[in-house]
């Protein structure tokens, strides 16, 4: 009891949510196995080149498809080149393309939508409609355009990418601060003589965290999707380099001779998308206060 | 009629098993109201619930007793029986008619649902059946409002429906949980009437579930006190009143407010509102919120700020502090006037001047624990730095009367009653001169009010503040103000000090108000 006291003359104000969540979350063995992993993985990613047992573009032509070996741990591609190895390389693609990606949207979606939804009235209706403008742009022909203009570059694509991904963001953060703005806490802070802005981060973007979790863990993937899908059409990484969205489209055409392609690949992938649903769980059950009695 | 035997009722969770009703025995007679009087949590519904099986199992667990209705133990009856018991015997009305009624059905449907489920009639005999009904409880010209969506009424009205909608099956036994909880004093007044007459004309037996024991001191026969899921008190309203033995029904009985206070010796305005005009646009009609309302209040002054939902009283606070926009009209604070003060300096005078609100669950953010709730405007109006502002907080926490070890809590954690105070603990951080407590304690129940209002009286004191006090419960009003204002449809009717408000009402609309006042003639 007496600690609560101590510690809190340390604790800047406002901190105490992130550091119970913390505590909370470290108390949820799934989350923080599920944290472990991905940190693991992004370990190994950015390791990949020292860590990689061949070298991306080594293929040995002899050798084609063959099944999980001693030497070759996952087998090898039709090319005869490592699986592993490709694995390895596609994840540095992947994950950069899904967190990058993915923050990107997680940043501009939030503060899009914790304005329109605060300020309300003509900004709101103009920024939302400049939402909705660009929902209404097809997406191909905005990254083709993008790809025309500065050329094919990895960057690029994460930030196409992520520049797609806010708007459904920037909606369901502008629904939660409109709910949020009703409440008189909000008032409160108003006549407290808080900024809007100290309000915005204050008060209704941690009120407003859960949904947006919810969507975040469901982004990544579907970002990590997007990427194979534009790569399948030559807008994104190409041949020797490759990602997980490659591999798995590959392997799925060759599944019936040479199933290992895309068993392997998809596993990563697998993997990583339930590390990130228990994260996410986690992180939501850490940052909801109601949620456990302690 | 029916008659409780020794009911226990539990509710099982993973911490731990907490006993809600507690061997708890009453019966009720055809033909009498039988009230049910507790604080939130004392078991008072739960006993009630689970006599028709509404509690949920699990969590909630019958640990024994028996409840013979008729005859019949209700606890031992089948879902299927219990069923057909419910709606045509028993019928329930509950708290808050817009979350009960459902809002896509026209209500003359909703009123021939039950009637259908449980009986054998054709369209138009339903139909016959309700209008006669909603006659009777009182809905003017029910033909034209009886194809209406619920919205389309008012508080008041709604909770007619509802009282219809429980009689149209004829039960032997009404259960009204907390009816009149969610309305205005005079629609109170009104449904209190309505039940009391209901009563004695079509002779069924009335469970009045309630916290205030004020509400039913005018119609209850007899009364039932319940504390922590037992019964502690039971007898006839008479005997309760005059010879209260238990010491939490004395407790009850001095928690109806009573009395007012001295008016204070005051100085001079500090808060000046001339014309002040708020209007809204709903739709393409405009409706006059607040509308040419002048008054003072003076330095060290309580002012009372009396009237009913959509009176506008809370319109006229808000219009005040610059938390609504005002139309039109002036509000000079300390000489300077608010409506028209720019950004940066409009900052400065928000520390002057606070607000305390009514629901404590509503205004307190649930992801800022107690701590950062209260050093926040401490730090924002660098009233303290990093290195003091614990020792603030502590000292704020004190002041209110909240334990220093629940500093790292959040709101959920607390209770209604602690909630207020971490609010007005807020609102008093800044040592404001002019706070507006916009019905601070009307949503709390009544010995939390006591206390609550006994809080606020002291700290007006040793803040020496100015309050504009609104509420729509007079008899709150009373406890603290000085000086009480009267406003209707945004308008004000009477103004005059507290005392002579209450004893020379002179507009026809004040005495009805006070008319209104619940349990007048047995408050002491």
């Amino acid at each position: 009891m007496n600690t609560g006291i101590a510690d809190i003359q340390q604790a800047p104000p406002g901190s105490s949510l992130w550091q119970d969540a913390w505590r909370r979350l470290r108390r949820n063995r799934m989350a923080l196995f599920g944290l472990c992993v991905l940190v693991l993985l992004v370990v190994i990613a950015i390791l990949t080149p020292w860590l990689a047992p061949y070298g991306y573009a080594e293929q040995n032509l002899d050798l084609g498809a063959t099944p999980p070996s001693a030497q070759h741990w996952l087998g090898t591609d039709v090319f005869g080149r490592d699986l592993l190895t490709q694995i390895m390389y596609g994840g540095r693609v992947s994950l950069a393309v899904g967190f990058i990606a993915t923050g990107v949207a997680l940043v501009i979606g939030v503060s899009w939508g914790a304005v329109a939804g605060y300020a309300g009235g003509r900004l709101d209706a103009a920024m939302m409609r400049l939402v909705d403008i660009l929902y209404a742009l097809p997406f191909m022909i905005f990254i083709v355009l993008l790809m025309v203009v500065f050329g094919r570059n990895l960057l690029l694509l994460f930030f196409a990418i992520g520049a797609v991904e806010w708007l459904t963001m920037a909606r369901i953060m502008r629904g939660q601060v409109q709910t949020l703005r009703q409440q008189e806490f909000v008032e409160a802070a108003v006549s407290l003589g808080l900024s809007p802005l100290t309000i915005i981060r204050r008060h209704l973007v941690p009120n407003a965290l859960g949904p947006i979790i919810v969507y975040t863990t469901l982004t990544i993937p579907s970002v990590m999707l997007l990427e194979a899908f534009l790569s399948f059409l030559g807008l994104g990484v190409q041949p020797p380099q490759t990602s997980w969205g490659l591999l798995i489209s590959y392997g799925a055409e060759t599944m019936e001779e040479y199933p290992w392609l895309l068993i392997f690949p998809g596993l990563a992938l697998t993997i990583t998308l339930f590390s990130l649903n228990f994260l996410g769980d986690g992180l939501r059950d850490a940052l909801d206060v109601r949620g456990t009695a302690d | 009629m029916l008659s409780v035997e020794h009911l226990s009722v539990s509710f099982v969770s993973r911490i731990g098993t907490t006993r809600a009703v507690d061997d708890v025995s009453f019966t009720v007679q055809s033909g009498r109201i039988t009230a049910i009087i507790g604080e939130s949590g004392s078991g008072k519904s739960v006993a009630c619930y689970s006599l028709l099986g509404l509690v949920p199992q699990p969590p909630g667990r019958i640990d024994g007793g028996r409840a013979l209705f008729e005859g019949e133990d209700l606890l031992q009856m089948s879902d299927a029986q219990l069923r057909r018991v419910r709606g045509r015997d028993i019928a329930m009305v509950f708290q808050d008619p817009m979350t009960c009624l459902n809002p896509y059905m026209t209500i003359g449907r909703q009123l021939m649902e039950p009637l259908r489920l449980h009986r054998k009639v054709s369209r138009a005999q339903a139909r016959e059946r309700a209008l006669a009904l909603l006659q009777e409880v009182g809905i003017r010209d029910p033909q034209t409002t009886f194809d209406n969506y619920p919205h389309q009424f008012s508080g008041g009205m709604r909770q007619r429906v509802m009282i219809a909608m429980a009689l149209i099956n004829e039960p032997k036994l009404l259960i009204a949980d907390e009816p009149t909880t969610a309305l205005d004093v005079t629609i109170q007044a009104q449904i209190l009437d309505l039940l009391a007459d209901l009563q004695r004309r079509r002779d069924i037996g009335i469970i009045f579930i309630s916290h205030d024991l004020a509400v039913v001191a005018d119609i209850a026969d007899s009364i039932v006190v319940m504390e922590k899921g037992r019964v502690v008190e039971t007898g006839d309203r008479e005997a309760i009143f005059r010879n209260a033995q238990h010491p939490y029904t004395r407790k009850l009985l001095a928690a109806i407010p009573s009395g007012s206070k001295a008016p204070a010796a005051t100085g001079a305005p500090l808060v000046q509102v001339r014309e002040l005009r708020t209007w809204f646009r709903d739709g393409g009609a405009t409706v006059k919120a607040v509308d040419d309302v002048s008054f003072d209040i003076h330095r060290g002054e309580v002012l009372g700020l009396v009237g009913e939902s959509g009176s506008g009283k809370s319109t006229i606070g808000r219009s005040l502090l610059r938390l609504v926009a005002a139309s039109g009209g002036s509000v000079r604070f300390d000489n300077t006037e608010v409506l028209s003060l720019a950004r940066r300096e409009l900052t400065a005078l928000r520390r002057r001047m606070q607000i305390i609100f009514q629901d404590p669950f509503a205004s307190l953010n649930p992801r800022m624990t107690v701590y950062d709730t209260l050093a926040e405007p401490l730090l924002l109006h660098r009233l303290a730095d990093r290195g003091s502002v614990a020792q603030a907080v502590l000292k704020l926490m004190d002041d209110v009367g909240l334990v220093r070890e629940s500093a790292r809590k959040y709101p959920h954690e607390f209770s209604g009653g602690q909630r207020q105070r971490i609010a007005i603990g807020r609102a008093l951080a800044t040592r404001p001169e002019f706070v507006v407590a916009d019905e601070p304690v009307s949503a709390l129940d009544v010995t939390i009010q006591a206390q609550i209002l006994e809080l606020m009286e002291q700290l007006v004191g040793e803040y020496g503040l100015t309050m504009l006090f609104i509420s729509h419960d007079m008899t709150v009003v009373r406890q603290l103000a000085d000086r009480i204002i009267v406003l209707r449809r945004g308008r004000i009717v009477e103004e005059a000090d507290s005392r002579t408000l209450f004893e020379h009402p002179r507009q026809a609309y004040t005495q009805q108000l006070l008319r209104s006042i619940p349990g007048r003639a047995h408050a002491r």
